[in-house]
């Protein structure tokens, strides 16, 4: 059993934070960023984010879990097929991952890669199927597995995605799937959050929520235009574009949602993109 | 219609480098439909041909250029300038050029590129609706294919790019998933919401797609 999945069966508020794996074989800067992580339950090592290739998230969580530092495995629907997504699970579970978020994907064309032809040969929902199944031991074949891996597995959801009703559905389906957890996509209001968090409560399943340490106003701007489902709103914007020392904002604004899912949520997951080293401090 | 266009010169020009006489073919049905390879644009190729100093033996357009028995027939009734010819190129789909190629032996030059099957939305405006997937789900999303007009082709609603009902890939377009919902919401019923959907049986995409009639049927 995972720490992150008894953290969450014991109603502990949970931290995760998130890493991306090098563009290149060079380990050294993950491997220390991760060192410096502190009163994090788990780690979520990305899948190719933003549709930028890089290391294989696989290996990254694999050599970290292998030196004792719990990982959230993020798996795409973009770059593989549903027999490369089971070896992938297969694989993880040979190295001890159990916590997943499985993930649809950006689309390749925001990434660095934009010709490439993207999968999805499954879409996210059956992808939680997949695992379940796994976990049942037998493969999308119907065949039988000789080991059985044990997974937690989670599901993303973007809390102020509109229309509310359609995403939600959606949300129920992944349950149905068999989603333990949910990790979101960056939550900027609270009342966002407050409204997706009523919704969550007969479903019973933990919510982590993302906070998203900005540096500035200029990365929020690139923020909404280039990744998909966030949208700082135009005050943050505002917030960061006066102030003397924008990082030191980012870090209070991070704060401030931190505050909201202490109240509303099971736990919060950080990105901090670099930064890691501010993570006392927007948990303080 | 299968909708295709013109490949640019400066792609043709490198593949017509090594030729000086060519007989032209386009095609009476989607490519004519679309302004891709019918008589106008036939006759202006030719033109471009004799700038680039080249000459055009002669020209048909083929009745529907897919249908192979035809495309040979026709090549037969132009057989003096089709022999005349150093190469033939060819203005239709790529299902038109390999009807072609597979009736000559001689080099065969496709002048267009295939894009999609689309529907017409007015003249000169086309969409793609379907993707010909063998398995088809129009029947629980209120017509509207997910498969084709997602742009991830997700089969249990919209990925967590969607913004205001609209596509992360292209913010001019709406989320497929979002014109699904309120249409089924429209006519009162939950359609494909109702269950989870399985994961897509792609055998049934044959590549390369073959289909006979039965006997009776024919």
């Amino acid at each position: 059993m995972s720490f992150l999945s008894e953290q969450l069966d014991n109603g502990q508020f949970v931290v995760t934070a998130e890493i991306a794996p090098p563009k290149g074989t060079d380990l050294s800067e993950a491997l220390a960023a991760v060192e410096k992580l502190t009163g994090i339950a788990a780690v979520n090592v990305t899948d190719n984010q933003g549709a930028n290739m890089r290391l294989s998230s696989l290996a990254l969580a694999a050599r970290l879990q292998q030196q004792g530092t719990e990982t959230v495995l993020q798996l795409t629907c973009r770059d593989r097929n549903r027999m490369a997504l089971q070896s992938d699970l297969l694989g993880a579970a040979s190295f001890g991952i159990e916590n997943l978020l499985l993930l649809s994907g950006d689309h390749s064309k925001f990434g660095d890669h934009p010709d490439s032809r993207p999968v999805f040969d499954l879409d996210s929902v059956q992808l939680l199927d997949m695992a379940a199944g796994l976990m049942a031991g037998t493969d999308m074949a119907g065949k039988s597995l000789d080991g059985v891996p044990e997974f937690f597995p989670g599901a993303a959801v973007n809390p102020a995605a509109e229309p509310f009703e359609l995403m939600f559905q959606k949300v129920a389906k992944k349950v149905d799937s068999g989603a333990r957890f949910f990790q979101t996509q960056s939550v900027f209001d609270c009342e966002t959050l407050e409204r997706f968090m009523l919704a969550m409560q007969p479903l019973q399943v933990p919510v982590i929520a993302g906070v998203l340490l900005i540096r500035s106003s200029r990365m929020a701007r690139f923020l909404n235009d280039n990744i998909p489902g966030v949208q700082v709103p135009e005050t943050l914007v505002q917030r960061l574009a006066s102030a003397e020392d924008p990082l030191a904002e980012g870090v209070e604004i991070a704060r401030e949602a931190v505050a909201w899912a202490r109240d509303h949520c099971q736990g919060v997951h950080l990105m901090t993109l670099g930064h890691e080293d501010k993570i006392p401090a927007i948990l303080a | 219609m299968i909708i295709s266009e013109l490949k640019p010169y400066e792609e043709l020009q490198q593949a017509l480098a090594d030729f000086d006489k060519l007989f032209i073919v386009g095609c009476a049905a989607c490519a004519t439909a679309c302004k891709s390879g019918g008589e106008d644009e036939v006759f202006k190729f030719q033109e471009w041909l004799n700038e680039q100093g080249k000459d055009a033996t002669g020209s048909v357009i083929i009745d529907e250029a897919c249908h192979i028995a035809r495309a040979a027939r026709d090549l037969r009734h132009h057989k003096a300038a089709v022999q005349d010819a150093d190469a033939l190129v060819v203005l239709a789909c790529g299902s038109g050029i390999q009807s072609i190629s597979s009736n000559v032996d001689k080099h065969v030059v496709g002048g267009l590129n295939s894009m999609f099957l689309g529907n017409v939305r007015r003249f000169g405006q086309y969409e793609e609706m379907c993707s010909l997937c063998g398995d088809c789900i129009l029947n629980e999303t209120a017509g509207i294919c997910p498969v084709t007009t997602c742009a991830k082709g997700l089969l249990n609603g919209p990925c967590g790019g969607m913004e205001d009902g609209h596509c992360e890939v292209d913010a001019e377009i709406e989320c497929a998933w979002s014109l699904i919902y309120e249409r089924l919401k429209s006519q009162q019923r939950q359609g494909v919401f109702a269950r989870r959907v399985p994961p897509k049986n792609w055998s049934r995409r044959f590549q390369p797609g073959r289909y006979r009639l039965k006997d009776g049927e024919r």
